[in-house]
């Protein structure tokens, strides 16, 4: 009688174990494949120019306090991007009357931001549209406002790839793997 | 985040401990905290410079203008501002182009008036213009930054700042007759230092104006602070205003890449 009652008390706690330690050896799995993915990815956006040491700067920022600090300042940047573009699509409307002085505002801005988050490839287009304005060549202007546009929107895509990584790190319980780029 | 282009995340309840604004009374305060005043017209960089700051202890008000900044120190008026007696500001931290008013024209305002002229004026810049540094120096910058501004250059600013702090007894306006600092009068140093566009450009400066004013100013109380802060060499600071000349300077100037 004794025994019996015992072996129904122990047998939940035996299967709970039993349960969460397969739990925990697929989520250690999952997790380092995870980190490896978010690593590979981080690095190639590096590679690729998308990125500079100063998004790492940012990162650095990040913390447990601060979690989603890099992706607020990134959608800033973002919004940033967006408005300005369309601020200086219009100063370029009129072929006859292009306000270079307010587009050149405009690309100072951008270039200072896109500094700022370590957007490399938005970064180097502004140096480029800042050239064309100078000497005031409303041709380069809008191709280069085109570049940048697309260059802005690419990045977007990517980052946000990447903080969906991160989310899923940190749902399956894992950390954000520090990545030094230099 | 605050996006009213104002005075973004201090809140007023914040800023009431810290200076006392409005004539209400404050706690007291806390003399070891740093308080920097940050002004940047840019959103994203003003977001930055802020969290740089916080996350080396700093109690950070970012303006994005140089008329708000102004307004805060309470030097937008001719009438003297009273209640501005105990706001505590250990550091102005401005970009150099922005609109209306530049970095350049705050820090001279700043540098003419009573109650700020001894706060150490950081001026920040994504362009490396060396007549543009020249000039800030001579007005009397402390240091000059070249954006995008990193945690190194940061943690530089602050690793002095908290010496400073403590070294001089109360308000930052006030002559800090009891400070051990040897210096006197100093020549400003020549020339500046090469600065390579891919790091921030350390540089030095005597802030000793050549006018009657104090001969002690906090800044050159940063020439006894050694480096302590593990930071990375190409960033090495020279943000001091040597009292002991070459020797200091010298040692200091440990990155290869400068002259």
């Amino acid at each position: 009688m004794v025994l019996f009652v015992c072996f129904e008390q122990l047998s939940p706690i035996f299967l709970y174990n039993s349960v969460s330690w397969s739990t925990l050896a697929m989520n250690t799995t999952v997790v380092a494949q995870l980190q490896r993915q978010f690593q590979d990815y981080i690095v190639s956006l590096y590679q690729q120019g998308f990125l500079d040491s100063q998004f790492s700067e940012l990162r650095k920022l990040q913390d447990e306090g601060s979690p989603d600090f890099v992706s607020e300042v990134v959608s800033l940047f973002f919004d940033d991007c967006s408005k300005l573009i369309n601020t200086m699509s219009r100063s370029l409307e009129q072929p006859d009357n292009v306000d270079f002085k307010q587009l050149d505002s405009g690309v100072h801005q951008l270039k200072g931001s896109s500094s700022s988050v370590g957007a490399r490839r938005v970064k180097n287009v502004c140096i480029s549209f800042k050239e064309c304005c100078d000497v005031q060549n409303r041709e380069g202007c809008l191709r280069c406002l085109q570049q940048v546009d697309y260059e802005y929107k690419m990045l977007k895509t990517k980052l946000q790839d990447l903080f969906n990584l991160e989310q899923q790190i940190l749902q399956a319980g894992g950390t954000i793997p520090q990545v030094d780029i230099n | 985040m605050a996006r009213d282009g104002g005075v973004s995340c201090l809140r007023r309840s914040e800023m009431m401990s810290v200076g006392g604004i409005g004539g209400i009374e404050s706690a007291p305060l806390d003399l070891d905290e740093v308080h920097v005043l940050a002004v940047d017209d840019s959103l994203v960089d003003r977001i930055v410079i802020e969290r740089l700051l916080r996350i080396t202890s700093c109690k950070v008000t970012a303006v994005d203008s140089g008329w708000r900044a102004l307004e805060f120190l309470g030097l937008d008026n001719e009438k003297a501002s009273a209640e501005f007696d105990r706001l505590k500001v250990d550091l102005i931290i401005t970009d150099y182009c922005m609109p209306g008013m530049t970095g350049y024209e705050l820090l001279k305002k700043i540098k003419e008036s009573s109650n700020f002229r001894e706060v150490p004026v950081v001026i920040m810049s994504s362009e490396n213009v060396l007549t543009r540094i020249d000039r800030c120096l001579e007005e009397g910058a402390q240091d000059f930054l070249l954006k995008p501004v990193k945690l190194a250059d940061v943690k530089r600013l602050r690793s002095h700042l908290t010496k400073d702090v403590k070294l001089s007894n109360g308000n930052k306006r006030k002559l800090p007759e009891d400070s051990n600092s040897v210096n006197s009068s100093l020549p400003p140093p020549s020339p500046p230092l090469t600065i390579s566009p891919e790091s921030s450009p350390p540089l030095t400066v005597s802030t000793e104006s050549s006018d009657s004013s104090p001969p002690l100013s906090p800044v050159e109380i940063f020439s006894t602070s050694p480096l302590s802060s593990p930071i990375d060499d190409e960033d090495d600071d020279v943000l001091t205003s040597s009292s002991e000349e070459s020797p200091i300077r010298r040692q200091k100037m440990r990155s290869p890449g400068l002259d």
